[in-house]
């Protein structure tokens, strides 16, 4: 697989791009579901883009103000509402997750099946503690704030349409996620990928940063803008 | 150095632990923006400035992409740049039904729609 590799190594980036592309044979010399998952999630990007740049677009024309996201995501523990709170907690879970992932990618290289299975659990484990976090705010907001897709009472009506699209669409991606780390964890603990090597926990692993990604873009320019 | 063949990933722990930790800081730093209340240009920077951090920092240690070959780094990273061109047509789309809408419902002059202006509630 390496026959040569130390012959471009010296040549420098446009060298090593060149060859790689030019020569008759694979490309990314990597793992054939990594170079797929990194396909799948470059799509995905386009996906995610092109529903925050509709957003953009739908707040830059409206003519009605945007409602104040730091105060529809404002929750009270008993005293004054802290702005924006739970979006902050949800955001912390997540790059939590994100840590124990890194975590398992590199005791799945290391061939710590025990380490490894209990970190992807860990990991599925705060996935499921954001999807329900995001379930309570979605209630919060239809049943005590009246937020619906074509209208609410703070402004900007496409307010909603935007807020449960692109929410909604992240969601989806969680729970999804929730599940193939389960599967791939529940793999790691009976030795499914013994033979077949643990290219499978980084694949996931890309998965799951890219959700922690997108998760990045949504707070800054839904929630903080 | 970059040219990682086999594609196989492992590195020390501890710089994954590192970047854990400066995630979770820059994430506080971006919600102290809101929690602050900051308002105008600093506002707008300073989330763009620490969304672009996290980001990076997550496509780059997280996701190993400083450790590809340059062929899959490039094939991943250059497509996305098309959406820029989307971005800033449809910046301009949107300004211009902004002022149209404007005169359409006879304001007479288009109010800017700021966000997080105290002011209008």
């Amino acid at each position: 697989m390496s026959q040569d590799a130390g012959q471009v190594a010296n040549d420098g980036a446009v060298n090593e791009l060149i060859n790689d592309w030019a020569d008759d044979k694979e490309v990314f010399r990597v793992h054939w579901g990594k170079a797929m998952m990194w396909i799948f999630l470059l799509s995905d990007t386009f996906i995610f883009t092109s529903f925050l740049t509709g957003y953009m677009k739908i707040r830059a024309s409206s003519t009605i103000p945007w409602p104040n996201s730091s105060e529809i995501f404002a929750l009270s523990f008993g005293g004054d509402p802290i702005p924006l709170i739970l979006i902050a907690i949800m955001t912390f879970v997540l790059i939590t997750s994100s840590g124990t992932m890194a975590l398992a990618v590199n005791y799945g290289y290391r061939r710590d099946r025990k380490k490894t299975a209990t970190l992807l659990f860990i990991t599925a484990a705060f996935g499921l503690l954001f999807v329900g976090m995001q379930a309570f705010e979605w209630t919060k907001l239809i049943v005590d704030e009246g937020i619906r897709p074509w209208g609410n009472p703070f402004g900007a009506p496409q307010f909603g349409a935007c807020f449960f699209m692109i929410t909604g669409f992240h969601g989806a991606h969680v729970s999804g996620g929730v599940i193939y780390l389960t599967y791939v964890a529940i793999g790691v603990m009976n030795g499914r990928y013994e033979k077949k090597g643990y290219d499978i926990v980084e694949i996931c692993g890309l998965y799951w940063h890219f959700v922690d990604l997108v998760w990045v873009f949504i707070f800054a320019f839904f929630y903080l803008w | 150095m970059s040219a990682s063949d086999s594609g196989h990933q492992e590195h020390p722990l501890s710089i994954y632990l590192w970047i854990w930790i400066l995630l979770f800081v820059l994430s506080t730093f971006s919600y102290m923006v809101d929690y602050y209340q900051l308002q105008g240009l600093w506002r707008w920077n300073l989330i763009l400035v620490f969304m672009m951090l996290k980001a990076g920092f997550i496509v780059a240690i997280f996701m190993h992409m400083t450790w590809e070959r340059i062929a899959l780094i490039s094939a991943i990273l250059v497509p996305p740049l098309c959406l820029l061109v989307l971005i800033v047509m449809m910046s301009i789309e949107g300004q211009y039904t902004h002022s149209q809408r404007a005169t359409f419902f006879g304001l007479q002059e288009a109010p800017v729609v700021e966000h997080h202006g105290k002011a209008e509630h």
